[in-house]
């Protein structure tokens, strides 16, 4: 039999506020263990939450950029289970009243454009995290770290509207991509500001019911996603073909091995016992708010893609790669301002940024190379001060130092050579050095032109501007 | 038999410089000495912070600076209420030796307000219960009947204090009565104000939807003025109105006359002590010769206020309660095998009987399963309430009822029979359901000399008309200034002059 996969993800992106959901506790990553801790998030005796509107915020404004409903009122929910790092005993989160409803995302799956629904968008506290074995104090022991406790999560629930692992991975891609567009996640997998669960079913093709499903925690990269879903897939499919039925159950990605292995069974799962917070008042959102939130969505990057295209007539490969992140097409954009040539632009941040960039693991607007810089190198170029060559190895020069082009110009004597008559001398030298090549080229090897251009080259170290080379050998050879 | 002088009498003497503040606070302690030892009415006594804060206010008022009417008063604290430096037990094992690093949003205004600590006093564990029985520091007993009942609870501890002159004042805390029924069972004042007219920062959860700190003082004077200092919005609690104080005091002088006050017929019950019923019809009685108008009200649904209140209260306690897990304080079990081990045993080991009843019965309604037949349906109850009392108060300004269908039980009496002790709570629980104020005040004695008191409950934030018609009553009677007798060591206060 033929069958159809069914999925649905649930993301937990950490929201990108200057303190925590329910006290001022700052967020900073990898601060020492349970310094940014306080009575409230520790959950001593006594202490009340208080809402940190920010968080409200920015998770509206990511329910508005993804077509979702503001709830005009929406409240919060005890989530009671024990665990260590769970201070309270109980998680605050949102239950039957989630502050966004509905909304969608876009994807392009092989060239095929998907919308994917969402089911909701609720504002949660993140818990502490358990440190155990090696490397502690006492590797017997298990210790708690509570900074992270407290910390706004936003979890976006998809519909289950997707299809493959591939799609799974897609759309955790563009979601990624939309969050940081947005500002509202820094979208690190590696910190875990940005985890998923996927859940996870069968069903014959053409039917209409959803199978047994399975939940898939622990995924967190692009790769473990489509990995785990693909081997998730699979394993259902032999269950299903043995004649055998799918266990409803939390299953944990062993990304070591690339196999899901079962955490607890329908019997085992907690029972959450959610009721209303009573510590917080239900939250009521006026319009005004919502309007003002709906004006701080920035372009998004569909949009910016289509612009990129439109406005600065870029093929629509340059126009994906630069939109990819935010920060890349803002990098782009500032360049164009002041060097107007799009294309150019395009080329260099495509090839000898984004290389850098790469090597140097920085992100945009970390590079020492500043839009202004390259701009000043494009223009140098531009106005035949130096040569392309010449240009490629000031910007190495340019993001290992943080240098300004003209300062390096200026320091090496890489002004391009443009003297004709300097030039004529230099030639004349180097065609009398190879008697044997001139002969050639006189006899017919019209090739050999460019050894000629390289011989110049390498005299003038790179200097000679490289079209007046090439219309002087002209004149000088025949 | 001489006792402890109101606080706004005590507060004459201090400005007057007739008394000084360290005097006060060193015969306080003294007379703690002498009488707590039979009463246990305090858990903790700051004897050395106190002198610390009783010299303060005595520099203060040598200085002739006067802040506030509680500078150098005497006051008790209810042991659930956090206090920092001060270890905070909630009269439970489990946080026997919790000492918290912070301190409740009412301490931060008692302290700015110049007020001494005299301590710490006793309650039923987590404020659960209506006897302050249920401690881990043993009973507290009623200063009146020969020191052979309860207090009622489950502010016991600083409503026996404040009744046997161990402090001028003291703050409790009201989720189903527990600052009126123990003020009432001990003859002293008591007010639970709106849910949120009072900051509940720092209290420690009970029941969170529920749960008020208010005072408990010898008379209704002084209950305006320990109010005024405690109430306002605190950006710290969400659930705490931002709505203006009122001058408190000013509604002490402006009697009942014109004022129509509500009888409910439904807090008259078959069954109801005789003697508590008498005296609270006498005490409408004198409310009406004062010029009050008496109108007839119905609160049909107060039959299922005790129903509701069971569950809302313990399905908020199972989920506050989850916290005192021995990972980060408070006690944990010994030597556990492994996590479930040490969980489970530090809870078993750590809470009383009441308690873990409690949690057992909020769990339950919150399950998968019951969650709609127990939980939602008690809080559609729950609007019922509010509407029964919207109503009634739209034919009156305030509403007269019993505190309490029975004077102070003897000690151990209603132990056994949890449904007994609950029902101690069944006319004070429908405002806790509402989150309208009520006040208690002292209506007479019954023949064993037993302390009665009559509840005056107004709508929300209507704390001035609960003061206007208690200042009323007090001005015609002189319940309030009774003091318990045959208590043997209350007359170790001569010696100290009080």
């Amino acid at each position: 039999m033929d069958y159809e996969c069914v999925i649905g993800l649930e993301v937990h992106a950490q929201l990108l506020t200057d303190s925590k959901l329910f006290c001022s506790c700052a967020t900073t990553f990898q601060a020492a263990p349970n310094d940014q801790t306080c009575p409230v998030c520790l959950g001593l005796p006594g202490v009340l939450p208080v809402l940190n509107r920010q968080a409200v915020e920015l998770t509206m404004r990511t329910g508005l950029a993804m077509q979702g409903t503001v709830a005009a009122a929406n409240r919060f929910a005890r989530k009671n289970y024990f665990y260590p790092d769970l201070p309270k005993g109980y998680q605050i989160s949102q239950f039957e009243e989630p502050l966004i409803e509905g909304g969608c995302l876009d994807l392009e799956v092989d060239g095929v454009s998907r919308q994917v629904r969402l089911n909701r968008i609720h504002l949660e506290e993140d818990a502490g995290k358990s440190i155990h074995g090696e490397n502690l104090a006492d590797p017997d022991k298990s210790y708690v770290d509570l900074n992270r406790t407290g910390v706004p999560l936003m979890e976006i629930v998809s519909a289950p509207d997707l299809r493959s692992p591939e799609e799974a991975r897609a759309y955790l891609q563009k979601l990624k991509m939309v969050l940081e567009y947005l500002d509202v996640c820094d979208g690190n997998m590696e910190e875990g500001s940005l985890r998923c669960d996927a859940n996870v079913s069968l069903r014959p093709v053409g039917a209409e019911t959803l199978g047994t499903r399975t939940e898939i925690k622990n995924l967190n990269s692009f790769r473990n996603v489509q990995q785990a879903i693909a081997y998730e897939m699979e394993r259902q499919r032999d269950v299903l073909e043995n004649g055998g039925s799918v266990v409803q159950e939390t299953r944990l990605f062993d990304a070591a091995r690339a196999v899901t292995l079962p955490m607890r069974s329908k019997e085992e799962a907690h029972d959450y016992r959610y009721f209303p917070e009573p510590d917080l008042v239900p939250l009521q959102i006026e319009p005004e708010w919502i309007d003002q939130v709906r004006q701080s969505i920035p372009e998004l990057p569909d949009a910016r893609r289509q612009r990129f295209v439109s406005e600065y007539d870029l093929p629509a490969y340059d126009a994906d790669v630069l939109v990819a992140s935010r920060a890349m097409a803002d990098y782009f954009e500032a360049t164009v301002e002041l060097f107007p040539q799009p294309k150019i632009v395009s080329n260099w941040v495509m090839g000898d940024l984004l290389r850098e960039l790469n090597q140097a693991h920085h992100s945009p607007h970390e590079a020492p190379v500043t839009p202004t810089h390259l701009a000043e190198l494009l223009r140098l170029i531009d106005d035949g001060t130096i040569s392309g060559k010449i240009a490629k190895t000031m910007f190495e020069d340019m993001y290992r130092t943080g240098r300004r082009p003209e300062d390096i110009v200026a320091e090496q004597g890489l002004v391009q050579m443009s003297d004709s008559d300097a030039l004529r001398e230099v030639i004349e030298q180097v065609l009398a050095r190879h008697p044997e090549q001139v002969a050639g080229y006189r006899g017919g090897k019209e090739k050999l032109l460019g050894f000629f251009v390289g011989q110049t080259m390498k005299a003038t170290q790179g200097k000679a501007n490289p079209a007046m080379v090439n219309t002087l050998l002209k004149q000088l050879l025949p | 038999m001489p006792g402890m002088e109101p606080l706004h009498v005590l507060r004459e003497q201090l400005v007057s410089g007739a008394l000084n503040a360290v005097d006060l606070t060193e015969a306080v302690l003294a007379r703690v000495d002498a009488v707590d030892p039979e009463l246990n009415t305090y858990v903790t006594v700051t004897a050395e912070q106190a002198r610390q804060q009783a010299t303060q206010a005595a520099d203060a008022f040598a200085r002739g600076e006067v802040h506030s009417p509680l500078q150098g008063i005497p006051l008790a604290i209810k042991d659930n209420i956090c206090t920092k430096g001060a270890r905070t037990t909630c009269a439970s094992r489990i946080l026997e030796r919790f000492v918290p690093p912070y301190d409740a949003t009412v301490m931060q205004r008692l302290q700015a307000a110049g007020a001494v600590m005299i301590g710490k006093a006793n309650l039923d564990e987590f404020a659960m219960g209506s006897s302050t029985e249920t401690s881990h520091f043993g009973a507290t007993r009623n200063p009146w009947g020969n020191a052979e009942y309860v207090p009622g609870g489950s502010s016991g501890g600083p409503a026996a204090a404040v009744s046997a002159g161990l402090c001028a004042a003291a703050l409790g805390s009201d989720t189903g009565g527990s600052i009126r029924q123990p003020a009432a069972m001990t003859g002293v004042v008591g007010l639970k104000p709106t849910y949120g007219r009072v900051s509940r920062f720092g209290l420690v959860a009970f029941a969170s939807s529920l749960d008020q700190i208010g005072p408990l003082t010898q008379d209704v004077h002084d209950a305006a003025l320990l109010l005024q200092v405690i109430a306002g919005h605190d950006p710290h609690d969400s659930t705490s109105g931002d709505v203006p104080v009122p001058d408190y005091t000013a509604a002490l002088d402006r009697g009942v006359e014109g004022l129509k006050l509500g009888v409910p017929r439904e807090y008259f019950v078959a069954g109801m002590n005789a003697e508590v019923e008498a005296a609270v019809h006498a005490g409408i009685d004198t409310l009406c010769q004062a010029g009050a108008e008496l109108v007839d009200v119905s609160l049909p649904h107060t039959p299922y206020a005790v129903a509701t209140y069971y569950i809302l209260a313990n399905a908020e306690a199972s989920a506050n309660l989850a916290r005192y897990d021995g990972v980060r304080f408070g006690f944990r079990a010994a030597e556990p095998a492994d996590l479930s081990d040490m969980y489970m045993r530090t809870r078993a080991e750590g809470f009383g009987a009441e308690v873990k009843r409690r949690i057992m019965l909020g769990t339950y309604v919150l399950s998968s399963g019951y969650y709609d037949a127990y939980y939602k349906k008690a809080q559609q109850v729950r609007t019922l309430f509010r509407q029964d009392f919207q109503r009634a108060f739209a034919d009156c300004d305030a509403l007269l009822t019993p505190v309490s269908p029975t004077p102070a039980f003897r000690l151990g009496e209603r132990l056994d029979d949890p449904l007994q002790m609950y029902l101690a709570d069944i006319f004070t629980i429908p405002m806790n359901l509402a989150g309208i104020p009520a006040l208690s005040v002292p209506c007479g004695l019954t023949t064993d000399r037993l302390p009665i008191g009559l509840q005056i409950a107004a709508p929300p934030f209507g704390e001035d008309v609960l003061l206007q018609v208690g200042a009323a009553f007090e001005a015609t009677t002189d319940f309030h200034t009774l003091k318990p007798d045959g208590l043997p060591a209350a007359r170790e206060g001569d010696r100290y002059g009080l």
